[in-house]
């Protein structure tokens, strides 16, 4: 089999002495879909941080298409992993489509200004979210939902074979849902690019993902394919609630009880 | 307006504002004797060994002043940033007034201010480091924190001070240019600071966004972080070596440059050496020419200049900011 995307070897992940994985093999291959479940402040975002190289592991190693990444420098990271924040501050002005010019950043050189090419791809990847009509506005007067679609674009833009993606769907409406996460899955289908996600709807993430990984409050994980550990069973215990499931229309629905 | 327009009048300003310097002042000077060699000699000493010199530190000052605030607010991630606000102007301070206390002047002054500006630098550095994260918070705290301490000791000096000392050292915390050292340096520390920093000013853009957001679009944030804390410094330290600490200049000029569209740091960072040095010139121009012979601080005009035209762009973008 090719090298994954992404691998973490034996991996441990501690904050604030809390232990969020330990011993954790994890491979991410090209085409593959991901979903990261987990309930609140188990440690989903530090876990996804950690896979993007930007905090140090308790122990293990992670590999980016087989290098290590903390002896990468982070520019050529940027340019196979990209990372969709849960939140973004921006304490200075800017317009929409400088925003998502920024996505370029790791692919200029020092002195290089962005091409009419880079703009091009800007403006489509706005037009992929639905925001081609705003590329002049600022920042400040945009809405949660469009400001989490902005960073979408950004992402695109930076073109990773990689996406690690910190609750894509928040802020957005049901249709917003369904249209940025079919966009994200087009992207990976292509075989030479694959996704992690955190999500809190299971449904979401049954129906887009093709796999799953469980973070349980204890420190231990599940991961694999959806159909295996996507189980009533499974999830009752995860969210220490129990869910029932039904048949639908793209695969199992699940219900609180 | 498009970014390069503005710089391309910022570009012609600089050197508009040089000229009213040169011809105003107590002393009558036409533009005949700027460009007749054979003139008169002491309109010439006037023009080229008192105002020539002193615009020339003005634009430096201004222009390092203006340069450093931009980088410290995107250090910081704070739009109230401002060279000041880590406390290297306190610390040159305390020793420029210990100087004048022990009768010291010239150069050994400016030297024993640089050395206080890099001893604060240090001190700063070396508590917000400590153990565990550097956090734009934790420096910014330890900065102002640091800042108070040293605005205590300013005030302690100058209630021991005797009173004939009190005037120079008010002159000297507001900002005075009218004992400046030769401008080559000046100039020589602008220019290599505007230098260095050019290479950065893509990834000053993107860590405006974020430094969790700058990491992840492969910025190297930590090696970042030192170049700006140790750049901004030590080119506040060499304003304020030469000038005393003029207020509000390295606060507003960036902001009011991101008001009139240069938010691209490839842009705003030459905008605010430009527009720094240009408004300097002029506010010193004010300086020596509104109550002459009288001269006041030139701190007092940037800020009675700059508030209300900062003011009036704020409010004329509608909370741009």
């Amino acid at each position: 089999m090719s090298t994954p995307l992404l691998e973490a070897r034996g991996l441990a992940v501690e904050i604030g002495g809390k232990q969020v994985c330990t011993n954790l093999h994890l491979e991410i291959h090209a085409g593959q879909r991901w979903a990261l479940l987990g309930i609140n402040g188990v440690g989903k975002t530090t876990l996804l941080h950690t896979l993007a190289g930007l905090r140090a592991p308790a122990a293990g190693q992670i590999l980016l298409s087989g290098q290590a990444i903390d002896k990468l420098p982070r520019r050529q990271v940027a340019r196979q992993l990209g990372l969709l924040l849960q939140e973004e501050g921006d304490a200075f002005p800017g317009t929409v489509l400088e925003t998502a010019l920024s996505g370029r950043h790791p692919h200029l050189g020092r002195w290089q200004w962005e091409s009419a090419e880079d703009i091009a791809l800007a403006e489509r990847a706005l037009a992929q979210v639905g925001l081609a009509g705003l590329a002049s506005r600022q920042l400040g007067t945009l809405s949660g939902g469009e400001r989490r679609r902005l960073s979408l674009a950004t992402l695109l833009c930076q073109q990773p074979q990689l996406f690690l993606l910190d609750e894509p769907t928040n802020h957005l409406d049901p249709h917003q849902q369904i249209t940025l996460l079919e966009l994200l899955a087009a992207q990976t289908r292509e075989e030479t690019r694959g996704l992690l996600m955190i999500l809190h709807d299971i449904n979401l993430a049954s129906r887009f993902c093709g796999r799953a990984l469980l973070l349980f409050d204890d420190g231990e994980t599940l991961h694999g394919p959806g159909e295996q550990v996507l189980t009533a069973e499974h999830i009752a215990r995860l969210y220490g609630h129990p869910v029932i499931t039904l048949d639908g229309p793209h695969g199992p629905v699940y219900l609180p009880a | 307006m498009a970014p390069r327009l503005t710089l391309g009048l910022l570009l012609l300003l600089a050197p508009a504002s040089l000229l009213l310097a040169l011809l105003s002042g107590s002393i009558d000077i036409g533009l005949g004797t700027l460009l007749d060699s054979g003139s008169e000699p002491l309109a010439r000493t006037v023009l080229f060994e008192l105002r020539l010199p002193r615009a020339l530190a003005a634009f430096a000052v201004g222009g390092m002043l203006a340069l450093a605030g931009a980088l410290m607010q995107v250090l910081l991630r704070n739009p109230l940033a401002d060279p000041y606000v880590l406390g290297i102007s306190g610390g040159a301070a305390v020793a420029a007034l210990l100087s004048m206390l022990a009768g010291l002047g010239g150069l050994l002054l400016a030297g024993n201010a640089f050395v206080g500006a890099l001893v604060s630098m240090l001190l700063v550095f070396g508590l917000a480091h400590g153990r565990g994260a550097w956090t734009a918070t934790r420096l910014l705290l330890t900065g102002v924190v640091v800042a108070a301490g040293w605005g205590a000791l300013i005030s302690l000096i100058l209630a021991l001070a005797p009173e004939r000392g009190l005037h120079g050292m008010l002159f000297w915390l507001m900002g005075d240019l009218s004992h400046t050292p030769p401008p080559l340096w000046g100039l020589l520390a602008c220019g290599i600071g505007l230098l260095l920093c050019l290479p950065l000013a893509r990834d000053l853009n993107v860590l405006a966004r974020g430094e969790l957001a700058a990491s992840a679009l492969g910025v190297a944030v930590p090696r970042l972080r030192l170049l700006l804390y140790f750049i901004a410094s030590l080119l506040t330290a060499a304003a304020v070596t030469i000038a005393g600490s003029i207020g509000f200049v390295g606060l507003v000029i960036p902001h009011l440059l991101r008001l009139l569209g240069l938010r691209d740091h490839r842009h705003l960072l030459p905008g605010c050496v430009l527009a720094g040095g240009s408004l300097l010139i002029l506010a010193d121009t004010l300086a020596r020419s509104v109550a002459a012979p009288q001269q006041l601080p030139v701190g007092v005009i940037t800020a009675l200049l700059g508030v209300p035209l900062f003011l009036y762009l704020l409010n004329r973008r509608g909370g741009g900011l």
